[in-house]
């Protein structure tokens, strides 16, 4: 086992090998993606009970929650991208943290987007300087850094270096700003999800909900995935690899 | 450890020669303070209220004013490329200059803050928490400064982008600082904030030096 996930990684690092060999993965991840999607969107919009308090209007949770992890998972797959290049040099990671960082923004956006349209029905208001809207917020912060900073180096290697150790500080400050803030302010509700505890939830809510995650993971990972070949594509470009597939 | 020293004997002659260098920052932290009672409310009893909040914001402010420079004349003069020749730590490198940093920026605005209490309407019991909060935090944001001053430091127009940088990451310093000296003003316990502001000055002396080191190496690549 971890004589193939060395030979694995090893491979990872091959700009070729990722490229040829996601050709093939990125049909059935867009499959499973869309499908469980509709499945996950159908299920939660259409079947799922209303919430007794907060009526229909819970459903945008089946949008928020799972852009809302998946912000902050981003960040730290950006991160450790970002520590891989720094200490093995490995190219393709550098491009991967490069790309990772305006999808998981967007997915920040999407998740304080979908949470003020949530607290406006539910506490009467688009913004309150709550607890994890607020980290959300630095989260998104830290994403516009990290990207301003990447755009701002003249060279793409310190472009890459930079952006890689800034988000390695980002990295140590996030639970640290989670918990200051939690501290200092909390008006949302409870973590519909814990990993160490049984849910909450009704059955016939959760299921939608946990299926969206799923789908918004793997959507991830096919828009990762799709915008690291377009990097392949761009820095190999004087390859006889890509020359190939280019004029065909 | 002898071109750190000689380092940060050179950085505190010089701004001790050059005023401007330690006193606008200080002038700013002042103006902005004297800001909010004219836009918001100049009434003493609402003052009093945000005061702490007022102060340590100007003072975070006041501290990304002076951190643009902090690397940039090295990276111009070749110092930098020095150092990195010398095959001196750069980690040792880093702490001493945000050292540095904090006496011409963080050590005068914690000494000059009483001032501004007076100004604000501060309550009585909060001055004490105001002199430690900032005695403990204005360290933090010199050494966390430090990690965005380097990544910027070749940059022609990195200011800005510094304080893009490194203000989502002050957050958790200005929380616990504002809070300390809101729950001394009302009379309550505050030794807790001070302790967070405490672990977290121990965690970045320990770590923000070896970003800013690495971040510092940048600077020659390009």
């Amino acid at each position: 086992m971890w004589q193939w996930l060395v030979r694995l990684y090893h491979r990872l690092g091959s700009p070729k090998w990722f490229y040829e060999m996601t050709e093939r993965w990125i049909f059935w991840l867009a499959l499973a993606a869309g499908g469980s999607a509709i499945v996950g969107l159908v299920l939660g919009l259409l079947y799922a009970p209303a919430d007794y308090q907060q009526g229909d209007s819970f459903r945008i949770i089946y949008i928020h929650v799972p852009a809302a992890l998946l912000a902050q998972s981003a960040y730290m797959m950006m991160a450790v991208a970002g520590a891989v290049y720094l200490i093995w040099r490995m190219k393709m990671a550098a491009w991967v943290a490069k790309v990772i960082a305006p999808v998981g923004a967007a997915f920040c956006l999407i998740a304080l987007l979908t949470g003020a349209i949530w607290g406006k029905p539910t506490w009467g208001t688009w913004w309150v300087w709550d607890a994890r809207l607020t980290s959300m917020l630095m989260l998104l912060f830290l994403y516009f850094g990290v990207m301003a900073l990447q755009q701002a180096m003249e060279s793409e290697e310190a472009s890459y270096k930079a952006g890689a150790i800034l988000a390695l500080v980002g990295l140590v400050n996030i639970p640290i700003i989670k918990y200051s803030v939690e501290w200092w302010n909390t008006l949302h509700q409870p973590a519909t999800l814990k990993l160490t505890e049984k849910p909450s939830m009704h059955p016939d809510m959760l299921w939608p909900l946990l299926i969206m995650i799923v789908s918004t993971y793997l959507f991830f990972a096919l828009v990762v995935i799709l915008r690291t070949r377009n990097e392949i594509l761009w820095h190999e470009r004087k390859r006889q690899w890509v020359r190939k597939i280019l004029e065909s | 450890m002898s071109l750190v020293r000689a380092t940060v004997r050179r950085d505190l002659l010089l701004a001790a020669r050059n005023p401007g260098e330690w006193a606008n920052p200080l002038m700013f932290f002042l103006m902005v303070a004297a800001l909010f009672p004219m836009a918001v409310d100049p009434n003493p009893e609402f003052l009093s209220k945000i005061s702490g909040g007022v102060i340590w914001v100007a003072a975070l402010l006041a501290t990304l004013l002076s951190l643009d420079s902090l690397y940039r004349a090295d990276v111009e003069d070749g110092s930098l490329e020095q150092w990195l020749a010398s095959g001196e730590s750069l980690y040792a490198m880093s702490l001493g200059k945000a050292l540095v940093h904090w006496c011409i920026s963080g050590l005068p605005l914690t000494l000059m803050s009483p001032l501004l209490g007076v100004m604000l309407h501060l309550p009585e019991d909060a001055y004490f928490a105001l002199f430690i909060s900032l005695a403990v935090g204005t360290p933090v944001l010199s050494l966390l400064g430090a990690v965005g001053a380097a990544l910027t430091a070749s940059l022609r127009s990195g200011g800005l982008l510094l304080t893009l940088l490194i203000l989502p990451l002050y957050v958790p310093v200005l929380i616990f600082a504002a809070s300390a000296v809101y729950h001394a003003g009302i009379g309550m316990a505050y030794n807790g904030q001070v302790a967070m502001l405490g672990a977290m000055l121990a965690l970045a002396l320990a770590l923000t030096p070896f970003a800013a080191g690495a971040a510092l190496k940048l600077n020659l690549s390009r």
